[in-house]
């Protein structure tokens, strides 16, 4: 995917939350799922990333997935809610694809939003995601 | 802003992710600190160490200070260059640092201590030092690099060039030699073969330069953490403090008893813990389930809290985690047949996971040491 943006680090066509996950709205209506480049630097090296099973119904703001680095275990809150429709099998074996490639190869699941596209709205864009992230480094 | 090493402007210009660590600006890692702990298992790695404390002594009473101060017997240094580990124990026979100190000449040894205890280090020097004649010299003038590795002595050699490599042929593991002004010693803090360089301030950043393009990686102080606890090696202010004896953190063997004559500091203390037997002990951990071990989770036997992790993380080289726990000799003695195989449990974020006992070190130059047993 397309990563370009004006700011580094935050793609413009994804969605935000506080919590530093990133939603990724499909073109069949789905939602991708996974944590930003910050999340993952602050963190540092993962080593273990514990999924959700498909099928879930999660809330948002609903734990549903744990990313554990070298330095802490983290808690993945759902951006929405939704049903778990898949999750990145990859990441069992290579859960240093999150720090490689946050926005791409190291999603964490895909999402069926309960309610479409419309919870999409009560989250972050890029401009206010970044802007959280500068004021917190000051 | 915190103190900055010699080194300060070669970590940014490597793209180092800049932490404070007691007060200084330190490398975390230089992008992935898993892969700079292979690199150092594979091949070599470098460390800046200068926010490491130097202290020369220097005087006529230096050996008697010392086999009054340490509670390793420096009569076990015989000949220039040798050096030896040990701790600096309180009256109660707590920790007050460990490190290593190094027999240059008859009046001069020098002591490498920990940063975190650099001022109450100075502080016990000195006031100790009282009743001798021996002179305190702290070298804030040297820098200190460890280059560690299977490959490292042979990249340390390549830059110093052929004089320097003939003249550390015959170095062997915990010596040291002076050449010019470069004070070279076969120690380290990971398990691999290398050496830790101490010289000249103004020469540092030269010296790491040349390494690098001899193809060392630069190591930051996440890998250095997984690399001395994989190698069973402890870190003052995690596994040991002031409240805790050498015999309940490992240390056991640097303690020297003998001869039972030698007055040092903390011996009363210990001897009393000797006869009564201690509390806790020092144990190794391993976890096979995915998660990783954190300091101060509860170590859980029988269903009864027995101790605490002081050092949790996750081994690179063994792909699980590891830990070193503190916990109560009695519950270990009550329930031996059991934790040793593997009936311990770690309360991990309100989750009980089994781990079982082993004891450390879990790496040593690359290979696992638990095989044997699996």
């Amino acid at each position: 995917m397309s990563t370009a943006s004006l700011r580094p680090g935050v793609p413009n066509e994804l969605k935000y939350t506080r919590t530093h996950e990133w939603a990724q709205l499909m073109d069949d209506g789905t939602l991708r799922i996974g944590i930003t480049a910050h999340a993952q630097d602050l963190l540092g090296d993962m080593v273990f990333v514990e999924l959700p099973a498909i099928g879930r119904h999660v809330a948002a703001a609903q734990e549903c997935a744990v990313v554990e680095s070298v330095k802490a275990a983290s808690d993945i809150y759902s951006p929405v809610a939704g049903e778990v429709i898949a999750v990145n099998e990859a990441l069992t074996s290579n859960p240093e694809l999150v720090n490689k490639d946050p926005y791409g190869e190291g999603w964490l699941m895909r999402l069926k939003p309960s309610n479409g596209s419309a919870d999409l709205n009560g989250l972050l864009t890029a401009a206010a995601y970044a802007e959280m992230i500068a004021a917190e480094a000051h | 802003m915190g103190k900055k090493t010699p080194l300060y402007d070669m970590h940014v210009a490597m793209d180092g992710k800049i932490v404070d660590f007691s007060g200084w600006d330190m490398p975390l890692h230089y992008g992935s600190q898993i892969e700079e702990h292979h690199a150092v298992r594979r091949s070599a790695g470098m460390f800046d160490v200068s926010h490491m404390t130097i202290v020369d002594l220097e005087g006529e009473k230096v050996r008697g200070f010392l086999r009054y101060l340490l509670a390793n017997n420096v009569d076990r240094l015989k000949q220039s260059g040798k050096a030896l580990y040990t701790c600096m124990l309180n009256e109660r026979g707590g920790v007050i640092d460990d490190l290593i100190v190094y027999f240059m000449h008859e009046k001069w040894f020098r002591l490498v201590v920990n940063a975190a205890t650099h001022d109450k280090d100075l502080a016990w020097l000195e006031h100790q030092v009282r009743a001798f004649q021996v002179h305190v010299t702290e070298r804030q003038d040297l820098a200190m690099i460890a280059v560690q590795g299977p490959q490292a002595r042979d990249a340390v050699h390549t830059v110093l060039g052929t004089a320097v490599k003939d003249a550390l042929a015959t170095l062997s593991p915990f010596n040291s030699r002076q050449i010019r002004d470069i004070f070279i010693a076969r120690t380290g803090y990971t398990g691999e073969d290398g050496y830790e360089i101490i010289l000249p301030a103004d020469q540092a950043a030269k010296f790491w330069q040349g390494l690098h393009a001899a193809g060392v990686k630069p190591i930051g102080l996440g890998a250095r953490d997984t690399l001395r606890l994989e190698a069973g090696m402890n870190l003052y202010g995690a596994d040991m403090d002031e409240n805790i004896s050498p015999l309940e953190c490992g240390l056991d063997w640097t303690v020297a008893w003998e001869p039972a004559t030698r007055d040092f500091i903390g011996r009363t203390a210990l001897e009393t813990q000797r006869k009564n037997g201690v509390k806790h002990k020092l144990v190794g951990l391993i976890l096979n389930d995915k998660g990783v071990l954190r300091n101060h989770q509860h170590v859980i036997i029988e269903g009864r809290v027995c101790g605490e992790i002081t050092s949790g993380s996750f081994s690179p080289t063994l792909g699980h985690a590891i830990a070193f726990a503190r916990v109560s000799t009695e519950g270990i003695a009550a329930n031996a047949a059991s934790i040793y195989n593997g009936g311990c449990e770690i309360d991990m974020r309100g989750r009980l996971v089994a781990a079982t006992v082993v004891k450390p070190p879990f790496v040593r130059h690359g290979k696992s040491c638990l095989e044997p047993k699996n």
